[in-house]
């Protein structure tokens, strides 16, 4: 790793780390309905959209209706976006007169944005109108973070309150989530991303004649706008199919700076919202400290990787060393703008938080660079993670943490005070299921399926890479991809979508049961016999719970993807997919002694 | 300046003024010294083994009913392979063919055969124990009264009597069932019950006396009892039942851990099946035997076997201190528990006001006071008076029987409030101060002084008289129990609180929780005042336990998270606990609490255990699996996870099933015994088992597989 790699990352954490208390004070007073500075601006607007929707801003829910409003508003979202999509061709704001979305390519967007996934089979500067882009995935973009944000601060009131039957009203969360916390830092952001150079219009295309005299298509369009809450919901789909590598969506370091940021801002602010909530800030830190940490992991594993470069490149004699010319190690689909430390950082950013927005190509990373983005999605994305997702993830695993070791304290194993029994247990489990269940589950059904090998362009490990991560990608609601898999097919169209409503609502569901289980409960004091939740211990056992329970999980799988490819690397082997199947593969001469 | 004698190295105490209630049966030894193993044990629990290997009985535990269904399947391979119809089932008896699928699923048989055994071991010990006392049951003939009259008796067994029914019962009968007496007065032997061999007198009309128990015996003369139980609700039939552990019922923390056993199975039977279509992309495919060896060696089966041998042997582990839980909840519960209500009578103090020192007045040699105290108490039964001669006994004074002949001793009388001994003429009598102010007809000062600062210190001063002369004062104190004060520092570094409830007034009450080291106390408290209290603790979100014997302690032992009703106490007070113990002292409560957190460590401890294991048992499986993959084979291929360096990859998955079963066996006392417990802090007790058993837990598999597959290699199978 460059000294300014190590400067970089040194300088992004203590950003972040500057932002978790205010914001994550901000939230607290968002969601305890406290009055706040925004409120005489938009608190008539807020109690406007309560009485034309007819809601009773002061009557709480039970986690069971709380579920119901969450998965009706979801469905009608998914229906809505379906047909701006079927109908677009005829409505208004399509400068450029595209086409109707072709029903199946609708049905998996329309899931993608829904479910804050944002995976995108399409390009989006070529598929759909502004109309669309706007008030369908923009739209989309707000509230599915509103949804996620909602969602834990009804776990955490799970946690924060006690002999209570109500988990607070969904419509109310939703509605100041969006008001209060994405719309003002959306229209800050999205006007230095303007400064910075992204473009904002609602005129089509331009046309430039370039030096040779060609005539040449530029797309532009209302890009700052949807490129903020595209980080800052942590959606990840961008308005351009190059996504965040993309010059109009980020033009300059300042502005990946500035996306980073936004992408785990309200992730990591959360752990002090939570903090907050529950009455012990301590709490909330230690939370904060294991994400770190892990995070910190990741991004040094993947840069170092990227950085290390191919070790068949060395065998042949070429320099992968970092020099004031040359940026060295793998540069392979990556921009030069932005170089192997901010694509490493980014990729980890936005693997770790349910994004999906990508500044580089995943799948040119190295097998070892490319396993720390898969690997922090299967992990669930629980350092930091999505827009609430994050913490309601890290969450179970705390609640399974203290199940596991809690024990060995000689007490029933409880959390913020709060008994964990079987009812707790059942639904952390099932929440906990999910990601293998459709990860190893859909991967192993495509890999014996002629219609799902069909879409690998790259058999052997790295195809099985590309399959893993997909629906990796699909049901940890990231969006990201690796490129080398054609996913716009009716089994992929079909099985991600499966994937992406399993990876959210199928979690969401038992995570609700158990923010009104854990409400109901009475609240036990802490004693010196208490299991300690907040010092060192405790954040090393959280990460460890994590690290063993996704290691288990995944390595035998891994295995045969990324680490057997990374194996074959530094033996200085190639795999020939021509041969797969007949002579696998074929030695380059091994590299010397000394390399120059 | 009076000088002042202390007593404070007094250790040895009168014996009877200790246990009112009773030696008890067994001292309890140092946990881990006694053996947990009984060889006789041995053969009917692999008996017992081989029964619990019906479907119906391992249903009850997924882990291993899993393990039981992978030992079939195996079974069915290895059968169709030596009958040449593998090929026609398209099954692949995988690399070392029949002899390889022969010995795992061998190994797995073993596996199963070894969890029921853990239990049916645990289990044994209680069997033994309930014949034992079903002995004591079995063919009582009852004597009925017929309409409570004693002139028609009619003969019944005991099973048939139902609550309301009177009988007789005469010496050298078993009383047939629970009840209480109604009329006469006896002896009764409760041995059976509780080990106690000294008899009890039963008599009708007080609250503890007054309650029999069923199985018990009548040494001397009669009664008449009516009895409270239905057939099959004695307490001996609770007490059969729960040391056979047939009444066992899963506690919830044991159903919690129980789901997330299942749930982390269900990961790795998804991992596992899934990873036969994987291993076929990479042209690495593996036989169903592998896969099945794989599964069981992921998933959690170190806990899953001795799930509920720690369960039976936590609530062996009561009834061998004699006391006997009503559920394995309860068990649980005292492990939470956060604040402990105490008796001070009793549990923290003798109950008895015991001599501490002797305070001569100005002028008089301590050896004089010393002496005279003797004298006036030499023929003093009474547990002050007894204590009072030992006090003197400890500081050298004694006397023979020859200087008491003669002696005319004076007991105490309310009217003159003292008492003492008359000699050749000479009265020795000690008593309350202003008793003797009205004999001397003035108290010197100083004395009164002194006694004035004992009473500000919640003691009980007695003047001492020789011979019309005023020596000094004895002082009396109700004397804490020896060692009480480091147990409550123990429970205070486990983070539970102790909460001293006495009658006396504040000030005593004060001095007497300041030297047993209890964190608060309650002065003049009223029986319903206990309820109060513990509504308290539980609406702060404590958990609260309480030892109780009277009728009115009932509703608070109810109410309490733990209660422990002692044996004396009344059939209310034993109905409303959820512990009885046997040989009712009520400082045992803080064992219980001892023993309910050992449960729960040994339950976390074997799970994280298990859990870590499985790191070392990919390394293990993982390269015999996939050391060829996609054609790639030797260094440039997965072979290189082979870190143990195991000799071939049949070698390398047998040897990871058979340290799977063999930890079982290895853990198997562990299980029963419990894991070492030290009365420390949460985070301390956190930070030691994490690396014991989590660290343990990943280092010890790569050990133990390395030497089976060296012993394997040595053996020349590979």
């Amino acid at each position: 790793m460059t000294a300014i790699g190590a400067v970089q990352l040194v300088v992004y954490l203590l950003i972040l780390a500057a932002i978790v208390r205010p914001l994550g004070a901000y939230l607290a007073r968002v969601f305890t309905g406290e009055r706040l500075l925004l409120s005489s601006v938009l608190g008539p607007v807020e109690r406007g959209i309560y009485r034309v929707s007819g809601v009773d801003a002061a009557a709480e829910m039970r986690w069971t209706t709380y579920a119901v409003a969450m998965l009706l508003f979801n469905c009608c979202g998914v229906v809505l976006l379906y047909a701006l999509q079927r109908l677009q061709h005829g409505l208004s704001l399509n400068p450029m007169d595209l086409d109707n979305v072709a029903p199946r390519l609708a049905f998996n967007t329309a899931v993608s944005f829904v479910t804050n996934t944002n995976w995108q089979a399409y390009a989006g500067e070529s598929t759909v109108s502004y109309l669309t882009q706007m008030a369908g995935l923009t739209v989309q973009n707000f509230v599915s973070a509103a949804t996620g944000l909602a969602i834990a601060i009804a776990l955490v009131r799970g946690f924060a309150r006690h002999s209570a039957r109500q988990i607070g009203n969904f419509w109310v969360d939703l509605v100041r989530g969006t008001l209060y916390v994405l719309l003002p830092i959306s229209v800050i952001g999205c006007i230095v991303l303007v400064a910075l150079g992204v473009p904002q219009t609602l005129h089509g295309s331009v046309t430039a004649t370039g030096l040779t005299g060609a005539r040449q298509l530029i797309v532009v369009g209302p890009v700052a706008s949807q490129e903020v809450i595209k980080e800052l919901g942590t959606n990840g789909g961008g308005f351009f199919n190059a996504n965040s590598a993309h010059p109009f969506e980020n033009p300059t370091p300042l502005s990946n700076l500035l996306e980073m940021v936004l992408i785990l801002a309200i992730p990591a602010a959360l752990t002090y919202t939570f903090g907050k909530m529950v009455g012990n800030t301590r709490q909330g830190w230690a939370i904060f400290a294991t994400m770190a940490i892990l995070f910190v992991v990741g991004v040094l594993v993947a840069t170092v990787a990227e950085q290390h470069g191919n070790d068949l490149f060395r065998a042949l004699h070429i320099d992968q060393t970092a020099s004031h010319l040359s940026a060295g190690g793998n540069m392979e689909g990556k921009e030069v703008r932005f170089g192997i430390n901010s694509s490493a950082l980014f990729a980890v950013i936005t693997t770790v938080a349910s994004c999906g927005a990508v500044n580089a190509m995943h799948d040119s990373f190295t097998p070892l660079g490319g396993l720390i983005p898969l690997a922090n999605i299967g992990l669930g994305e629980v350092i930091f993670g999505g827009v609430g997702a994050g913490l309601y993830g890290i969450l179970l695993y705390a609640v399974a943490a203290i199940f596991i070791a809690g024990l060995m304290v000689g007490r029933t194993p409880e959390y913020l005070g709060k008994k964990i029994e079987p009812y707790d247990v059942k639904m952390t489990m099932l929440a906990l299921l999910i990601l293998p269940l459709v990860i190893l589950g859909f991967a192993g059904v495509t890999v014996i399926t002629r219609t799902g090998l069909a879409s690998v362009l790259n058999p052997g490990p790295h195809g099985l890479s590309e399959i893993l991560y997909a629906f990796t990608s699909g049901v940890g609601n990231n969006g990201s991809a690796f490129a080398g898999l054609s996913a716009n097919t009716p089994f992929y169209d079909l099985t991600m979508g499966i994937a992406m409503l399993a990876g959210r609502f199928l979690m969401i569901v038992p995570i609700l049961a158990l923010a009104g289980s854990l409400a109901a409960k009475k609240r036990l004091t802490a004693t010196a016999g208490t299991f300690p939740t907040t010092g060192p211990l405790w954040v090393g056992l959280l990460a460890g719970v994590i690290l063993i329970v996704g290691a288990v999980t995944y390595v035998p799988a891994y295995s045969l993807g990324p680490i057997v490819e990374q194996r074959q690397m530094t033996t200085g082997v190639t795999f020939d997919a021509s041969t797969f199947g007949t002579t696998p593969y074929q030695a380059v001469p091994q590299a010397p002694a000394s390399v120059p | 300046m009076a000088q002042v004698i202390h007593a404070s190295t007094l250790d040895t105490v009168p014996a009877e003024a200790v246990r009112p209630a009773g030696q008890p049966r067994l001292e309890p030894a140092p946990d881990g010294q006694r053996p947990r193993f009984d060889r006789g044990l041995l053969a009917p629990a692999l008996k017992d083994a081989l029964r619990k290997l019906s479907p119906r009985h391992m249903a009850g535990n997924p882990v291993m009913f899993l393990v039981e269904i992978g030992a079939l399947f195996t079974t069915l391979i290895l059968i169709a392979d030596l009958l040449g119809w593998s090929g026609a089932l398209g099954l692949r008896p995988g690399q070392g063919g029949a002899g390889f699928v022969a010995a795992i699923s061998a190994w797995l048989w073993f596996t199963v055969v070894f969890a029921n055994g853990a239990e049916a071991i645990a289990e044994g010990r209680g069997k033994a124990q309930a014949s034992a006392l079903r002995r004591t049951r079995s063919g009582t003939m009852a004597k009925v009264l017929v309409d409570g009259r004693r002139d028609r008796i009619e003969r019944r067994p005991s099973s048939v009597l139902h609550a309301g029914d009177v009988v007789l019962v005469e010496a050298g009968d078993v009383i047939p069932s629970d009840g209480e007496v109604t009329g006469g007065i006896a002896l009764v032997s409760e041995a059976a019950v509780t080990g106690e061999s000294a008899p009890v007198l039963k008599e009708p009309g007080t609250d503890t006396s007054s309650s029999v128990t069923g199985g018990t015996e009548v040494v001397s003369d009669w009664l008449t009892i009516r009895i409270t139980a239905e057939p099959g609700q004695t307490f001996l039939d609770r007490m059969i039942a729960l040391v056979e552990g047939a009444a066992r019922q899963k506690t919830p923390n044991e159903i919690a851990l129980n789901i997330l056993l299942a749930g982390l199975t269900i990961i790795f039977l998804i991992v596992v099946v899934t990873l036969a279509p994987l291993a076929r992309y990479a042209q690495a495919p593996a036989s169903l035997t592998v896969l099945i060896a794989l599964l069981v060696t992921l998933i959690p089966t170190t806990i899953g076997a001795l799930l509920s041998a720690i369960g039976i042997a936590g609530m062996d582990r009561l009834v061998q201190r004699n006391v006997l839980a009503m559920s394995g909840r309860a068990v649980e519960a005292a492990g939470d528990v956060d604040v402990l209500l105490l008796d001070k009578t009793g549990t923290i103090t003798y109950g008895n006001r015991m001599a501490s020192e002797f305070v001569p007045a100005p002028g008089v040699a301590p050896e004089t006071i010393v002496r005279a105290a003797l004298r006036s108490s030499m023929a003093d039964t009474t547990p002050e008076g007894k204590s009072i001669v030992a006090l003197a006994n400890q500081l050298g004074q004694s006397m023979s029987p020859d200087e008491l002949s003669g002696a005319e001793f004076v007991p105490f009388s309310a009217e003159t409030r003292m008492s003492g001994m008359r000699l050749d003429g000479r009265a020795t009598m000690k008593g309350a101060v202003d008793a003797i102010d009205v004999v001397l007809g003035a108290m010197p000062p100083a004395i009164r002084q002194v006694a004035d600062e004992i009473a500000g210190r919640g003691g009980t001063p007695l003047a001492v008289i020789d011979g019309g002369q005023a020596l000094g004062v004895i002082h009396l104190k109700d004397t804490v129990k020896p060692g009480m004060r480091e147990r409550f520092a123990e429970l205070r570094r486990m983070g539970i609180r102790t909460i001293m409830i006495t009658g006396d007034n504040p000030l005593t009450a004060r001095t007497i929780a300041a030297e047993a080291g209890v964190d608060d106390f309650v002065a003049q408290a009223r029986p319903e005042d206990k309820i109060r209290i513990i509504r308290e603790q539980q609406a702060e979100g404590r958990l609260v336990a309480m030892t109780g014997d009277g009728t009115n302690d009932a509703p608070a032992l109810a109410q309490a998270d733990v209660g422990m009703a002692m044996n004396t106490g009344t059939m209310a007070a034993k109905e409303a606990a959820n512990m009885v113990d046997l040989d009712s002292d009520p400082t045992k409560l803080i064992d219980v609490v001892a023993i309910g957190k050992q449960l729960l460590m040994t339950r976390g401890a074997l799970t994280t255990f298990s859990i870590a294991n499985d790191v070392a048992k990919y390394f293990a499986i993982l390269p015999a699996m996939f050391g060829v993959s996609y054609g790639i084979d030797g260094q440039h291929g997965l072979a290189f996870l082979n870190v143990m360096r195991l000799t071939s990859p049949q070698s390398a998955i047998l040897s990871a099933i058979i340290f799977n079963a063999l930890i079982i066996v290895a853990l198997i006392p562990l299980a029963l015994r419990g894991v070492a417990y030290r009365p420390l802090g949460a985070a301390a007790l956190l930070r030691r088992n994490l690396f014991i058993y989590g660290l343990g837990g990943i280092v010890a598999p790569f050990i133990g597989i390395k030497v089976i597959d060296l012993l394997l290699t040595i053996a020349g199978w590979h």
